[in-house]
């Protein structure tokens, strides 16, 4: 086959994969800057069309959408500057065709359903909580991980092997095994509806723990036995040698406990019932329940629920990519 | 000195022991222990031995949403190895708009599954859905996505005009509907996995292969894939493990594991029984049924690994 030919197929397959994965997140942004009277009588899908008519009644103009099948009757909406719904009205005759116009407006953007969407829930303080969470978290897992990692990589003692491979067999147990165990646990300390409950728990992690071993292992002795002659101690070598090389190792880890964070839902779900201690994902599907209906606020409180995560993977993209693939990669 | 030298690694590992200790050792063999007693009414149980697993054993619902989740399990798997790893070799044949592709796959990944699922049950939306506006482009029907309990197997069959018995209808349509948006989240990771591991092949293969007049197709069935089995097995492993964990995406998008209980996974059940039926010792069973399940298939596959491993 021609190269020319097979290059074409090839990027061809790989861009109808990825009209695939990108398709529901432009979706998302299109249906999050329409009115919910757009989206429903959305024919375009992705950029908004509003058709509807003007009713000039008693020298009012009022906004009116028309609604078939209701039952058997069509059903006319008149709508108020807000585009909420004013009044009903049963039948279309109702509504002398002498004083309506038709108006067909251009593609418009509505930033509303996000300012309504944070006035409706607050998601202020859902963000607030879930950075809190986040960061609080992260500095607790290097604390525990870097310590144990020094450990188990550069210092020799009893039961080391044995606690080590503890360590990794707890890794392959699924959440869901502890999750109702750990909040009676939980209940037990008082913990429940608390930060602690969702901090304290996932303030130590075991892949962690074995990404910075496996880097300190990787640092030569001699800078070590240097430090030793020189009278170093092995928190002073810890803190000059061990972590000023680790700077990369530690960014990669940051990034995995950063989205995990903000992206952990089960857990909150089950340990917090406070609604000011809601993280976001909580939040957002309480708020999925109550606003089922609004379709286009759903898509506003997906999009800037996302878009955190979505700006750090767009400036960290290639680092991040880069330890998921290392991550993968087994010795 | 000596002495202090002694315990210096003990503290180093305390604050690390201490929760591994507390918040996954204990809970797991609280876990262990719950299941053996009858948490109904108040706090404290009863010992009632194993009661709850011989209850598990006539529970109808336990064992659908056993089958639901080797449905689940029995789709996702095999995609995510198949489609991984032909874009990951696709995407190694490129170098113009290589890192883009791989951003874009890689998106879905990154970002939260509640706020991915919200959108796919909007997707999956009967009218103004994506979907459904899809299917009509194409001249078809809409179809009710996450609400249709009837298997996909029947459905395919009774639009050729067969009736296959119900026992072969498949997962539900509402469940598939899951299984898609499940795929679609995990696609990125494999593949990045796979380019990964392609990139470990040495090159050597292939121009001995192009020597021998090895064509492309034979080059990536008798090459590439069986050089690739260790990231293979890496993907089957891992995909597995957290396929048997699904949970968010009932939880959100369906209405209690419905239409008709066809999308209820064993996770969800564990939820619901344990936080809507407050029946802890129930769903602590299902939970260490779920463990030795996932335990079984990670020793199994470990083994087999060892037998294809080249």
């Amino acid at each position: 086959m021609h190269p020319i030919i097979s290059k074409s197929i090839i990027y061809f397959l790989l861009a109808v994969c990825g009209l695939f994965m990108v398709v529901p997140f432009i979706w998302m942004i299109s249906t999050s800057l329409m009115t919910q009277s757009e989206f429903n009588k959305n024919d375009a899908i992705f950029i908004p069309k509003e058709e509807y008519y003007v009713w000039n009644k008693d020298g009012v103009e009022h906004k009116i959408i028309l609604v078939t099948e209701r039952g058997s009757e069509s059903v006319i909406h008149v709508l108020d500057e807000n585009n909420q719904i004013a009044a009903e009205y049963p039948e279309y005759m109702s509504v002398p065709s002498s004083e309506i116009e038709f108006v067909k407006k251009k593609p418009s953007i509505h930033l509303d359903n996000y300012t309504r969407a944070f006035r409706q829930v607050p998601f202020a303080t859902y963000f607030a909580n879930t950075i809190f969470v986040s960061i609080v978290t992260l500095i607790g897992v290097f604390l525990t991980s870097i310590l144990a990692a020094y450990a188990f990589a550069r210092m020799e003692f009893k039961g080391s092997d044995f606690i080590f491979y503890l360590f990794l067999s707890m890794m392959i147990v699924p959440q869901p095994v502890y999750l109702i165990s750990s909040y009676m646990l939980l209940d037990k300390f008082n913990w429940l509806d608390t930060y602690y409950a969702l901090i304290v728990p996932w303030c130590v992690n075991i892949f962690t723990i074995f990404l910075f071993r496996q880097h300190f292992k990787s640092l030569p002795q001699e800078l070590f036995d240097a430090a030793s002659i020189d009278g170093c101690s092995t928190f002073g070598m810890l803190w000059r040698i061990v972590l000023p090389l680790s700077k990369p190792i530690i960014a990669t880890a940051s990034i995995f406990s950063l989205i995990s964070s903000w992206n952990s839902f089960m857990w909150p779900l089950v340990m917090v019932d406070r609604p000011e201690l809601r993280v976001l994902q909580v939040g957002l599907s309480y708020f999925n329940q109550e606003a089922s209906t609004q379709t286009t606020l759903l898509m506003a409180a997906s999009t800037f629920s996302i878009l955190p995560i979505l700006i750090l993977f767009f400036i960290a993209q290639k680092q991040i990519i880069a330890s998921y693939s290392r991550s993968g990669l087994k010795d | 000195m000596k002495t202090s030298l002694k315990i210096t690694p003990y503290i180093y590992l305390l604050p690390a022991l201490v929760l591994v200790v507390l918040f996954r050792l204990v809970p797991i063999v609280m876990s262990f222990i719950i299941s053996f007693f009858e948490f109904r009414v108040t706090g404290s149980g009863d010992f009632i031995g194993l009661a709850k697993y011989a209850e598990m054993f006539r529970d109808a619902e336990f064992w659908q949403s056993m089958l639901n989740t080797f449905w689940l399990v029995a789709f996702v798997v095999p995609a995510s190895i198949v489609f991984p790893l032909l874009f990951a070799v696709l995407l190694n044949q490129i170098k113009f708009m290589k890192g883009f592709f791989r951003t874009i796959y890689f998106m879905p990944f990154v970002t939260s599954l509640v706020a991915i699922s919200i959108v796919w049950k909007i997707i999956y939306a009967e009218q103004g859905g994506l979907a459904n506006t899809f299917l009509g482009w194409l001249g078809m029907e809409p179809l009710l996505w996450l609400g249709e309990p009837k298997g996909i197997f029947t459905l395919l069959f009774s639009s050729l005009g067969v009736q296959i018995p119900a026992w072969m209808g498949g997962p539900s349509l509402a469940l598939v509907s899951i299984i898609i948006l499940t795929i679609w989240k995990s696609l990125g990771y494999n593949t990045i996995i796979y380019v990964a591991g392609l990139q470990n092949i040495s090159k050597v293969y292939y121009e001995a292969a192009e020597i021998d007049g090895a064509n492309k197709f034979r080059q990536f069935f008798n090459l590439t894939v069986p050089l690739v089995s260790p990231t293979t097995f890496y993907v089957l492993l891992m995909t597995t493990i957290v396929s048997f964990q699904t949970f968010a995406q009932v939880y959100l998008m369906t209405d209690k594991g419905g239409p008709l209980g066809t999308t209820k996974l064993i996770v969800y059940y564990i939820y619901e029984k344990g936080f809507d039926d407050l029946d802890m010792g129930y769903a602590s069973a299902v939970a260490l049924v779920l463990f030795v399940f996932v335990l079984g298939l990670t020793i199994l596959q470990r083994r087999l690994e060892k037998h294809v491993n080249y």
